[in-house]
């Protein structure tokens, strides 16, 4: 009970000192007549930005659709580094514990060399070893498939929905349905009967043949447009800007170093005695790695491996150094600077890393849930 | 238990009083008290804000802040320079971090009844204009269609940049920067076609390239640029002192009071430089200061014309001509009121 009430009042004395705060910094705004509110949400926001994922324009979009952009590219340059992060660290940790001597001390030295420069040279070293070797549009160096490499970034063939686009995609959905169906059948036979019933094979047919028979009848689900010279710039294709390239390369290679050593831990904290005990009881390399190691590994990697997820995030803010439009250089760039709404919109983007990093944290701690332990 | 909860409290209740305090005395105290003025600057802009390799400050706007320290203290020395980026800027003035901004920066309405700054006048006219390469063959901004353009984030370029190439219905490709020799790194490598900002800035930012001749600036100037000094709105006493600070400046320089004869000057017979130099009347006392501000102003700092040629004129490398910034009464637009 005397906890109960002294609880209370510490929540009592917190609340008091948050609602005072705000109240000051309320009174201090006013006097020192910077705009409260939210008003400026829907004004026009009157400046361009290169890199946008949904349409932006100077002249009509507003401050709110700029703040849109923004983070759409920050979650972009997050999942893509995430991805890009966890291959590579997978690979690498699992390389250190490699028998081969040169492979395992390579990693190594990734490892503690790419961990132990600070990211933001890191982004500044990628960025301009990026742009500096690479040509002016006019003398570009022309890749496969229709890609354009140059300083202003690569550049891909656009992609376009054609007329055979709904077909193909339905008989790609109905192939993988029917496909998986015939192939959980055939595992069921199996178990019950112990007879492979070729089913699985069939399954397999009817998941490559009917999006191919689709694509045959349809024609194809997208078209491409090249990627051209016109005037000062490459037009019609899709461009990766250097930034974004600078930004996910340095943000990944940092990233997967930590992982790295997040992966061989998790490995090595695997006893050698399980590892022996499986050998003993005849199981193949591959599936002891598969059925022993791995499933005890994660236990002790994805905990871990959510904390790397969220720096990744976060970190994604130094674009900042190399002018990638994230939600940090966009709205906290030039909209506040243009607005003068400080203390809004440094909330507001407070706000919005919070919830990715809880979202994240969410997501890994329901895969964490289904690879912990369970207790019987 | 409670005991420490109840320390915790006293200690939370004492921290909300006490940030409760802290307000309500002039921005002149709070400067005489500190023993020097903290004035916002160009992070590195040749001729306008930018330190040395021992640390000393050169520029326009520095010598305005100079002014205004002298004015204050009689003392040109007694000024920490606080480099600021253009998305910095306005929120370190409205938070008290800095008593006045003097960081080539464009006096517009919506800074000034938005975003509580007052602009106390101007120091530079200036217009936003193009640099490219030479080798582009271009001689007009019209050209620039589909161009990539390097900008200077937080800036009133960045809305100009948007503003002219809507106008003349042609497209551009933004590469902004938070800071200017990012910008200028970017330029320098390749990633844009063209660099944009005030005249004056690309003829100082030019000097940072590898050779200067290699580039060109083309002749479309695309919007106003007045850059002036600005205080936080509320208190009109300081507001006086960095608006007639500069003024006094321009004023000396009308009235051919400088740096060499203004001991001289003192003797005058002339009203207007009897008052200028405090030998007649109180108007340093209705500012708060002493009567001999703008005397060691000039002595101190110098007048205007004096600041200019030795920052942007002909005495620097930036050898920029005085155009608008030429007296009223000689073919430009720099005016100062009297002091009567």
């Amino acid at each position: 009970m005397r906890g109960f009430a002294a609880q209370s009042l510490l929540v009592l004395a917190l609340g008091l000192v948050v609602a005072s705060a705000t109240l000051e910094a309320h009174e201090k705004m006013l006097a020192r007549h910077m705009p409260l509110g939210f008003g400026f949400w829907h004004q026009t926001a009157g400046f361009d930005i290169e890199q946008a994922l949904i349409p932006f324009a100077a002249s009509s979009s507003t401050y709110g659709t700029a703040f849109l952009v923004g983070l759409l590219n920050t979650l972009l340059v997050a999942a893509l580094g995430i991805a890009l992060a966890t291959i590579l660290g997978f690979v690498i940790g699992i390389a250190r514990l490699s028998r081969n001597f040169v492979v395992a001390r390579l990693s190594a030295a990734y490892v503690e060399m790419f961990r132990n420069i600070p990211l933001l040279l890191q982004l500044l070293f990628w960025y301009n070893a990026i742009l500096r070797p690479l040509p002016a549009p006019r003398q570009s160096l022309h890749l496969p498939l229709g890609a354009v490499l140059n300083n202003r970034g690569l550049m891909l063939p656009g992609p376009h929905v054609a007329p055979g686009a709904w077909p193909v995609a339905l008989a790609l959905v109905l192939g993988l349905v029917l496909g998986l169906g015939l192939l959980g059948a055939a595992r069921r036979a199996k178990r019950l009967t112990g007879v492979s019933s070729g089913l699985g094979w069939w399954g397999l047919a009817l998941a490559i043949a009917l999006p191919t028979g689709a694509f045959m009848v349809f024609g194809p689900p997208l078209h491409f447009t090249m990627p051209q010279l016109q005037g000062f710039n490459y037009v019609h294709g899709v461009s990766l800007y250097p930034e974004l390239i600078a930004l996910l390369l340095g943000l990944s290679l940092y990233t997967a170093a930590f992982i790295a050593e997040i992966v061989r831990a998790g490995i090595q904290s695997v006893a050698k005695g399980q590892r022996e005990a499986a050998a003993a009881l005849g199981l193949s390399p591959a599936l002891i790695l598969r059925l022993i190691v791995v499933p005890q590994a994660l236990r002790v990697i994805i905990p871990p491996l959510t904390n790397q997820y969220l720096n990744l995030t976060k970190n994604s803010t130094l674009a900042v150094a190399i002018g990638y439009p994230d939600l940090a250089q966009v709205f906290m760039g030039t909209v506040l600077n243009q607005t003068g709404a400080a203390v809004q919109i440094v909330f507001i983007t407070m706000g919005v890393y919070l919830a990715i990093s809880l979202f994240t944290a969410l997501a890994m701690n329901l895969w964490n849930q289904r690879a912990a332990l369970h207790e019987r | 238990m409670t005991r420490r909860l109840s320390l915790s409290i006293l200690a939370l209740t004492a921290m909300t009083t006490l940030a409760g305090v802290a307000h309500a005395t002039s921005t002149l105290d709070t400067v005489k008290q500190r023993g020097v003025l903290q004035c916002g600057v160009e992070t590195s802009l040749p001729g306008f804000g930018i330190p040395d390799d021992k640390g000393n400050w050169t520029g326009l706007d520095v010598d305005t802040c100079r002014a205004v320290a002298t004015a204050v203290f009689g003392d040109p020395t007694k000024v920490k320079f606080v480099p600021l980026t253009p998305k910095d800027r306005f929120t370190a003035l409205q938070s008290g971090e800095i008593d006045m901004l003097s960081r080539d920066t464009t006096w517009t309405q919506s800074r000034q009844s938005a975003q509580g700054l007052l602009f106390t006048g101007v120091n530079y006219y200036d217009g936003q204009g193009f640099m490219v390469r030479k080798s582009l063959g271009i001689t007009s901004a019209l050209k620039l269609n589909g161009a990539s353009i390097c900008v200077q984030q937080g800036s009133t370029s960045e809305q100009n940049l948007a503003d002219y190439f809507q106008t003349h219905h042609m497209t551009f490709k933004p590469v902004n920067f938070d800071n200017a020799d990012a910008i200028i790194k970017a330029y320098d490598s390749g990633r844009c076609d063209a660099l944009t900002t005030d005249a004056s800035g690309l003829a100082s930012e030019r000097l940072k390239l590898g050779n200067p001749a290699d580039h060109i600036i083309l002749p479309e100037i695309i919007s106003k640029e007045p850059l002036g000094p600005s205080v936080r709105k509320g208190d009109d006493q300081w507001f006086d002192i960095v608006q007639w600070s500069l003024f006094a400046m321009i004023d000396a320089e009308e009235l051919g009071v400088t740096q060499a004869n203004v001991d001289t000057m003192m003797k005058s017979t002339n009203p207007a430089i009897k008052r200028l130099l405090g030998v007649q009347g109180d108007y340093g006392k209705t500012m708060g200061l002493t009567n001999d501000w703008a005397y060691n102003i000039i002595k101190k700092v110098g007048n205007y014309g004096e600041v200019f040629e030795r920052n942007v004129g002909e005495g620097s490398p930036l050898k920029l001509k005085r155009g608008l910034n030429q007296l009223w009464n000689k073919g430009g637009i720099m005016y100062a009121p009297p002091l009567d």
